[in-house]
């Protein structure tokens, strides 16, 4: 994108009808590390990559809970998800306070997308510079939306925001036809991995990733350090060892190959194991 | 020309007492389950006490509608303490939020006549007794509502310390056991259901030590 004419305010269309504020504002959203959902019938995965600005400092907390029933992960300007996630907690405490039950997931995003809206069409405001993946479990099951600063927002089987997402992205849409009936620990593994793919060939550590979980009997929580590194350390063996450590349901063995193929291409780069992966993809059935 | 004088009160006294009594390391909590109106019993199964946060529960007798809304608010506001500081409220931080609480409506005030209950940050027993309006005083022991006048002289009686003023400061909390305290407390409910009509039914224990909490009940004339 190139600076224009048009871009100055927020409220100027430009002649091709589109609002280059609100699209800057979601390039804010790709700049940011990567967040990952992923989702089952009966439970939301959320992971986020963790970088500190230097070693001296504490890492960016971007996975939010805001009920026990719905917890959030961010990529952006982590102030504007901090201060958005406060206005999630507040709204689901006063229905929780109203009603006595808690607040669909559904609607939760909606108030979301209508909050973000407002910014786009203020000339005294600007949008939010904040991505949203809201995962969340009401009456008609698990859920898991995107919420974009343009006030859009979208449901996913899985989805990847943030820098290097599409690396998790391409191997997401590989393995999404599995997730609705995956187990717990499988939706786990997936999300490591998928994490681990943004990471372009860095070693997957549990200090520079998070995980959080919400399921069916299990109220949203973030997963401490220790049970992380225990789950890369059982499902992250290297390279292709990874094949013969997965016990899993069939149609996944396909997958477990062509990953080992791909673990193996890890030290030439993501992307070139990605475009490997892609050009595996087909083969697999 | 007299003044002119309200036909309907916004509150009812559903009745009922409450007892707390502070322990070393423990804390009891104790209300019956009786809920009246006037002469009428309404239920002889409703709970007066409430877990507010890990370590602190309150009882609180008085016109219930008003318990409950202040029950719904309290743990509404642990919420927001929760996301914002990342752990439980103490029972002190919920005293003086239940006090603040009551204050706000001091033109309209929360019919509520209330004891929280629960450990300190040391682990100690501490129990803080309320006025309708948010007066409140951390104590050793303390009982509110309709058979209070009964059952408090009692408690001063058996647990009283030697007053605050004397040197060297004793503590407020009884040196009793955990067991004796929960056998004070079900003889004193006994004799307060013997001469309070509005308390009676079935009474509510819940104790709060290291453990964790813990509930029991047992059975009072339903007379």
């Amino acid at each position: 994108m190139f600076r224009n004419q048009y871009d100055t305010d927020v409220t100027t269309w430009s002649p091709a009808g589109r609002l280059f504020q609100v699209e800057y504002a979601m390039e804010a959203v790709k700049q940011g590390s990567a967040a990952i959902g992923l989702r089952s019938k009966t439970h939301v995965v959320l992971a986020c990559v963790n970088k500190a600005n230097s070693e001296l400092s504490s890492h960016q907390k971007k996975i939010f809970k805001v009920d026990d029933h719905i917890g959030v992960a961010i990529a952006g300007l982590t102030a504007d998800g901090r201060v958005l996630s406060r206005y999630m907690r507040s709204e689901c405490i006063n229905h929780s306070f109203t009603y006595e039950s808690p607040l669909p997931v559904g609607r939760l995003v909606v108030q979301l997308a209508d909050k973000a809206q407002v910014c786009t069409q203020r000339s005294w405001k600007r949008p939010f510079g904040v991505g949203l993946l809201v995962g969340g479990l009401d009456e008609s099951g698990a859920h898991l939306y995107y919420n974009c600063p343009s006030g859009n927002y979208f449901e996913y089987q899985a989805f990847a925001i943030g820098s290097r997402s599409q690396a998790a992205k391409t191997y997401l849409e590989r393995r999404f036809g599995n997730f609705m009936d995956s187990s717990r620990e499988d939706l786990i593994k997936d999300a490591l991995i998928a994490t681990r793919e943004t990471l372009q060939g860095e070693k997957l550590r549990s200090s520079i990733c998070t995980i959080a979980v919400v399921g069916v009997g299990e109220a949203f929580h973030i997963l401490d350090q220790e049970t992380v590194q225990q789950l890369i350390d059982t499902f992250e063996l290297v390279g292709e060892e990874e094949p013969a450590a997965e016990p899993d349901a069939p149609a996944e063995e396909g997958g477990a190959a062509e990953q080992g193929g791909g673990a193996a291409e890890q030290g030439g780069g993501a992307d070139q194991s990605a475009a490997a992966d892609e050009g595996v993809a087909p083969m697999e059935i | 020309m007299t003044k002119q004088q309200a036909n309907w009160s916004p509150y009812d006294n559903n009745g009922g007492s409450c007892v707390a009594i502070a322990g070393a390391d423990y804390c009891v909590v104790a209300a019956d389950t009786r809920m009246s109106t006037g002469y009428n019993i309404l239920t002889r199964d409703y709970s007066k006490i409430c877990k507010l946060a890990d370590k602190c529960v309150m009882a609180s007798s008085g016109f219930q509608a008003d318990v409950k809304a202040l029950q719904k608010l309290l743990a509404a506001r642990h919420l927001i303490y929760q996301h914002q500081h990342n752990k439980q409220m103490s029972c002190p931080a919920m005293g003086q939020l239940l006090s603040n609480t009551l204050y706000y409506k001091r033109f309209f005030p929360y019919y509520s006549f209330n004891v929280l209950g629960g450990l300190d940050s040391e682990g100690k027993g501490c129990v803080f007794t309320y006025d309708a309006v948010g007066s409140y005083e951390r104590v050793g022991y303390s009982s509110q509502g309709s058979g209070s006048t009964l059952i408090m002289p009692f408690l001063d009686n058996q647990l009283k310390s030697p007053s605050p003023l004397l040197l060297p400061a004793q503590d407020a909390v009884t040196p009793l056991s955990e067991s004796e305290a929960v056998d004070l407390v079900k003889t004193v409910f006994a004799s307060a259901t013997e001469r309070d009509i509005y308390t009676g039914d079935k009474l509510e224990i819940v104790i709060l030590n290291a453990e964790g909490i813990h509930r029991e009940y047992m059975e009072l004339r339903k007379d």
